[in-house]
């Protein structure tokens, strides 16, 4: 396997893995509203309602800077990133 | 106190910006406090700010192709990140958003997820990979990657029926604001409006509307957070809402069950003006299906992704490393607003409904209630109502309605804050619907001077004359959606979602698969964005005029319909035509990877 193909499989693996998570936080967790909200959460919330105001929001907010950190190492690792900074 | 090159000077450019803007607050609660009338203050709010950004814009000016189309690609990660925030949150998130939490609850929390959970999908699957290609505009992207001059107008035509979509309840929000800001009528208003819109994108086109709307993030959170943060502290509901409002939550939870949701008769709901509604849905408990819930989150994330206008502001970035980072920052800022918006709504719907609190009207006599100063402001503006169904003289639960703007327009004065909150919340909303509509405009102006004059038109055209083409294209689009705004048909918030649908319909599949799928060929991605465009429309229209629809698809989420139908026409229209050639695939090889030189040149 070339290089760029090693590259674009492992890119490939990132993208899966940030797709999982966001699937998880944006629709699986409403499959179960009605049962999580019988829940308390984090600040005291019932745990449905938590989510929907701060908690799957926050939690896009975390997933990409982490998924833009790995695709820059990613990117170091084959030698396939910029030069200069951002 | 400046030196050198304005990029490396940003932080303290807009520092001193915010530092001026505060003080500008300062000196307008000075001025009320001597006396100046509430009109008066409204008025320097939104003449203050407007001007601004003229300002911004008329020193954004230029001459250049790329500093007109993409800014120099020179924004910074941060800088973007504001834009873009500005970008995407329109009149809607801003004067709408929490009056739809106040009234539906949980079913609307979807469109807060939706509208966050996008982003993911955008940083993931399209902004970087578009930036490597190093197009102007998106159906640039299309035109190059899939080939053909047809493959490209077809998505100029999708972009430009969802962004026309948007802009229209835009220059109508910017129009509603004017009217009430500048006491003029809504027809000029739409046009006041409208010129200040031009102000900013007409001499320096993405440079000056970038630099613009960075200056209008931070007028319009500054006009979201300072309320809510004031209102909870007002109130004693904590210092730190967001972290602080588990007990005034349940508190709501527990007057619904005390006072319960009666249904009024449609007699009675006669009587009650257009627009207003009741408090009829539980506040924080989950009343809607999981299927209502997910198809609208899963639309709108599916149409951020394809939105134009926000996809363009990540060609701004200096590189691809930039572009994703940039996503994430934009995110953060859209956060701030949206993580508030739930806040406001509960501080909103408590101060009314709680009798023990010294602002709660229900169960308070009707005559007492009408004859409160802010009751009977927000009663003359058509925002409030109250009528005494049961005859029993008080008020009850069912028997108090709002309009949905009131939650953020009215709030702050019936918690008793000073009325230079509400100037500032009027300049805040305009800088709100005025970054969208730019960004809108800009959108379609750019896709027809770009990729309908020049490239298939006028090829041999200079820097020159595209720029002016792009220019009157500008204003004529512009004059176009004011006019139909001026028209009011559809409410502000319906027409936005349609656009997200419109937009997902005929082009999230053409975008993803053009860069993850190399077997995807010109005839699919013609065939995709037609058959998906058409399909979903179909639906809305099918629905709109009693249609049942099916699978609990209604003419909120069309666009789910509308996708699927451009995926599998897409997938096998082209898995039946010719394979894309070896110059194409080996375009989507470099385009996968961030070094190296972008595939179309920095001028083109």
């Amino acid at each position: 396997m070339s290089k760029q193909e090693q590259h674009w499989e492992k890119s490939k693996g990132l993208l899966m893995m940030t797709l999982a998570i966001w699937f998880v936080f944006s629709i699986g967790i409403f499959l179960f509203g009605a049962e999580m909200n019988e829940v308390t959460g984090p600040f005291g919330y019932p745990l449905t309602y938590w989510f929907t105001c701060q908690g799957s929001l926050g939690i896009f907010v975390l997933l990409i800077f982490w998924f833009a950190n790995r695709q820059e190492k990613i990117d170091e690792e084959f030698g396939f990133s910029e030069r200069g900074d951002d | 106190m400046i030196k050198g090159n304005f990029i490396d000077n940003l932080p303290k450019v807009y520092g001193i910006y915010t530092g001026g803007f505060l003080a500008f607050i300062i000196i307008m609660s000075i001025a009320e406090q001597m006396g100046m009338t509430a009109k008066t203050i409204g008025i320097c709010f939104v003449a203050f700010t407007v001007a601004i950004y003229a300002i911004i814009g008329y020193l954004s000016r230029t001459a250049q192709a790329d500093a007109y189309y993409v800014a120099g690609r020179q924004v910074p990660t941060v800088f973007n990140g504001m834009a873009t925030a500005a970008d995407w949150m329109s009149g809607a998130s801003f004067v709408a958003m929490a009056g739809g939490i106040y009234f539906k609850g949980y079913g609307y929390m979807a469109l807060l997820v939706g509208w966050t959970g996008g982003y993911v999908l955008v940083a993931s699957l399209l902004a970087p990979y578009l930036r490597k290609f190093g197009c102007y505009t998106v159906p640039d992207f299309i035109g190059t990657r899939y080939g053909g001059n047809l493959s490209r107008f077809m998505a100029v035509v999708v972009l430009t029926v969802a962004s026309f979509t948007y802009v229209t309840a835009q220059i109508n929000a910017t129009g509603t604001i004017a009217s009430v800001a500048l006491d003029i009528p809504f027809q000029y208003a739409v046009y006041v409006g409208l010129i200040s819109i031009l102000l900013c994108s007409m001499l320096g086109g993405m440079r000056g509307v970038t630099w613009t709307q960075v200056a209008q993030y931070i007028v319009l959170i500054i006009a979201y957070l300072l309320p809510v943060f004031w209102i909870s502290n007002k109130m004693g509901a904590g210092f730190f809402p967001h972290f602080m409002l588990a007990d005034e939550v349940s508190r709501i939870a527990e007057l619904e069950a005390q006072f319960g949701f009666v249904k009024n008769s449609a007699e009675n709901l006669k009587e009650v003006p257009k627009g207003l509604a009741g408090i009829t849905k539980a506040h924080s408990a989950v009343n809607a299906t999981p299927w209502a819930f997910i198809s609208l989150a899963l639309a709108m994330m599916m149409g951020t992704a394809s939105l134009p206008h926000v996809m363009m502001r990540y060609f701004t970035t200096p590189s691809v490393k930039a572009a994703r980072k940039s996503v994430g920052w934009s995110l953060f800022f859209i956060f701030l607003l949206y993580s508030s918006a739930p806040m406001l709504a509960t501080l909103s719907k408590l101060s009314l409904i709680d009798p023990s609190l010294p602002t709660g009207i229900i169960g308070k006599s009707i005559a007492e209630v009408q004859s409160i100063d802010w009751y009977q402001n927000w009663n003359q503006a058509n925002l409030m109502f109250v009528s005494d169904f049961n005859g029993n003289g008080t008020l009850e639960l069912n028997e108090f309605f709002m309009g949905g703007k009131a939650v953020v327009l009215a709030t702050p004065e019936i918690a008793g804050l000073p009325y230079v909150i509400s100037g500032l919340v009027a300049a805040g909303g305009m800088a709100a619907a005025m970054s969208t509509a730019d960004g809108l405009i800009l959108a379609i102006a750019n896709a027809i001077s770009h990729d309908v004059y020049y490239k298939i038109i006028d090829p041999k055209a200079e820097t020159a004359k595209r720029l002016v083409v792009a220019r009157v294209l500008l204003v004529v689009i512009g004059f176009a959606g004011a006019t139909i705004a001026a028209l009011e048909i559809q409410g502000i918030l319906g027409s936005v979602i349609w656009a997200f649908d419109f937009a997902m319909s005929g082009l999230f599949f053409p975008l993803v698969l053009g860069v993850w799928w190399k077997r995807a060929n010109k005839e699919g991605a013609i065939a995709g964005m037609f058959l998906g465009l058409v399909s979903g429309a179909a639906y809305l229209v099918w629905v709109r005029t009693g249609g049942s629809g099916f699978l609990g698809i209604t003419q909120l989420t069309f666009g789910i319909f509308g996708s699927a139908v451009s995926l599998v026409s897409m997938v096998v229209v082209s898995l039946m035509t010719q394979a894309p050639n070896a110059a194409t695939q080996k375009m989507v090889d470099e385009v996968r990877v961030p070094a190296g030189k972008s595939i179309l040149g920095k001028q083109h």
